[in-house]
């Protein structure tokens, strides 16, 4: 029995479909339950795809078209891959349960796939951006509406690179670790305090 | 079937009831607010990075510290972004080559391999024999550079500062080699989508064989010098230790994994390009330690070159063999044929303006590159260029352990774990 007719029987309609593509078995389920068909993947005998190999998303150029969030799944004992995907109304809350409960490889993954597309993972810890810096304001550069050169002028990027304050290297609570938070000027904590780092009115 | 066992048989001084050597951290044990525990008592954040010699690269760790007790490590990548992904939405696909060079700068060929056989398994292209052996010999080529890089740096960084020339006079030797065959030391696009960018020039196949023979020579002399080494065991035994089931949890790869005991080689267990068919042993360590981790990469190089080996043999069999597949739509036709013969021209000039449409679908290829399983994702909406290039990239996924690793060590041995990892920004950061 493949994982796409077991997945089918045990969970009837939150499987929405499943395809073959270049040999490799997809299946599309739906947002809600895909956490619980993750874990029962993973921890149901027969299927056992233990292995997270990747967390990834596809936004199609069809602006119609939902977008993906895509799970490369892996059974290292029985040496066989499954793709899961989940299919995000790009009108709706582009939001989906966090597996970092399930893998802790997720962790930055899903940071990325937050940074990069803008889905945010319901119950991961700490879920911040993580290639771009935390202060960046022109949106996710994934995303197919994202210009290749970015939504600022080249102009406005250097300004806001060169009016960074030396504590935007720094998070708020790396500062409160040093106990260098409280030594900081009035300003800057308030600044700081609402998010304001790195740019500079 | 071959056998995959590394032999662990070095007595330590110190070992506990499972045989692990122990090591406790300054600072731990005590209780806080102890009036005699004087040092450690307040944290302490040490940022390091992101430019420091000993985080390979443009990673900053921002590391609290209780004495000299890591309590939690921060790291922060990004600094060498370039939005590669992004970059290879608007190529065709034989375009995005040159950028896959320059993610994993330190094995590029190995990245041109993987990037082909993605595409390929994309449109349905099945290479030439003399093509998968020519792939094969540049992905070990990439391992053995790779693992020389790793083995010279990380020696510096606990000290040791020979290996790291005989490392890297080694790596020279390669390099010479794969200059005389791409043109180029580090970006060298090798490969095409159906073939490759050239067969392997005249001496070529003679100066790795030459290579091939002394280089295990050079390999015994650092297993001289580090594996029984009584400095080298006490800073990486039992330092940096993941165990079996977490090392799968956090989607470790290649090395990193086998250290742990996990016996995982994308070239045994989804074989590409022929690798069952080569005689090769894949080395599983079993403390989970830098150590193992040494271990471990110092006999894939010892592979790599039996590896290389059986394929020179093959290599000679074929001499005279296609290298690329005979498709005109997919291979650029000889200059001197596009500029006189009309068809030739033709397919000529499509494939440079229109590039190559790849049917609907999409594809994941993933490939044993030296850091771990490298994996490239299509997805094509029938266009030349791709909806979707996605990079696995093996280090960003090993390296989203390190705090968990440097939990309780001390901040010297972060040095050494974030060395083991064997990161390299560039793919990293993409």
């Amino acid at each position: 029995m493949t994982a796409a007719t077991a997945l089918q029987a045990a969970f009837g309609s939150a499987i929405v479909r499943s395809a073959v593509s270049c040999g490799d078995l997809i299946v599309w389920v739906e947002r809600d339950r895909a956490h619980d068909i993750l874990a029962w993947l993973r921890d149901t005998a027969g299927q056992e795809y233990n292995y997270l190999t990747d967390i990834t998303a596809v936004d199609y150029r069809d602006p119609e078209r939902p977008l993906e969030v895509v799970y490369q799944l892996r059974s290292l004992a029985r040496k066989a891959d499954l793709r899961v995907k989940i299919a995000l109304d790009k009108l709706g809350p582009l939001e989906v349960e966090s597996v970092y409960d399930l893998w802790k490889g997720a962790d930055w993954l899903e940071r990325e796939v937050f940074d990069m597309f803008g889905v945010t993972f319901r119950g991961h810890p700490d879920l911040r951006r993580i290639l771009m810096w935390d202060t960046y304001a022109e949106g996710h550069p994934l995303r197919k509406d994202f210009p290749l050169r970015g939504h600022f002028t080249r102009a406005e990027q250097t300004r806001q690179a060169l009016a960074a304050n030396p504590e935007a290297h720094y998070s708020i609570e790396e500062l409160t670790i040093a106990e260098a938070f409280g030594e900081l000027p009035e300003d800057v904590r308030r600044r700081l305090a609402h998010g304001e780092r790195g740019r500079v009115k | 079937m071959t056998t995959r066992t590394l032999e662990m048989a070095l007595a330590t001084p110190s070992l506990d009831a499972q045989g692990r050597p122990t090591r406790v951290p300054l600072g731990v044990g005590t209780t806080k607010g102890d009036p005699a525990d004087e040092f450690g008592a307040e944290p302490m954040l040490v940022n390091i990075g992101p430019q420091h010699p000993a985080t390979h690269g443009v990673l900053r760790l921002v590391l609290e510290l209780e004495g000299e007790t890591v309590l939690r490590c921060i790291p922060h990548v990004g600094y060498l972004h370039s939005g590669f992904e992004k970059l290879g939405e608007y190529r065709h696909y034989n375009q995005i080559i040159p950028l896959t060079d320059r993610t994993d700068y330190l094995s590029p060929m190995a990245n041109n391999v993987c990037l082909a056989l993605a595409v390929e398994k994309l449109m349905g292209i099945e290479i030439t024999e003399r093509c998968q052996v020519l792939r094969v010999i540049a992905c070990e080529m990439s391992r053995i550079i790779s693992h020389l890089v790793w083995l010279g740096t990380t020696g510096i960084d606990l000290g040791a500062f020979t290996p790291f020339l005989w490392s890297f006079y080694e790596r020279e030797r390669i390099y010479n080699l794969q200059e005389s065959w791409t043109g180029a030391r580090l970006t060298t696009s090798l490969t095409r989508v159906g073939g490759m960018m050239a067969d392997v020039p005249d001496g070529f196949e003679a100066g790795l064989r030459q290579f091939c023979q002394s280089f295990p020579k050079t390999l015994d002399e650092v297993d001289t010098m580090f594996t029984r080494n009584a400095i080298w065991c006490g800073r990486t035994q039992g330092v940096g230790v993941i165990g079996h089931d977490e090392a799968i949890n956090y989607s470790l790869s290649g090395p990193m994994l086998r250290a742990s005991g996990v016996d995982y080689d994308v070239r045994k267990d989804r074989p590409y390009l022929g690798y069952e068919s080569y005689d090769f042993d894949v080395p599983v360590g079993e403390h989970g330690d830098i150590y193992d981790r040494y271990r471990i990469r110092l006999e894939e190089m010892y592979q790599s070159t039996r590896i290389l080996d059986q394929a020179l043999d093959r290599l000679a069999k074929l001499k005279g063999a296609p290298v690329n597949v005979s498709d005109p739509k997919v291979i650029l036709p000889p200059k001197s044929r596009a500029m006189s013969d009309m068809e030739a021209m033709i397919f000529h000039f499509k494939q440079v303006m229109e590039g190559v449409p790849a049917p609907i679908g999409e594809s994941y290829m993933g490939v044993e590159n030296p850091k771990g399983e490298l994996g490239y994702y299509f997805v094509s909406d029938g266009t030349a260029k791709p909806v979707r290039w996605r990079i696995r990239p093996p280090s960003f996924i090993n390296l989203a352990c390190l705090p968990r690793l440097c939990e309780g060590a001390l901040l010297s041995d972060v040095i050494a774990i974030n060395a083991s990892v064997d990161i390299v920004m560039g793919e990293i950061d993409r």
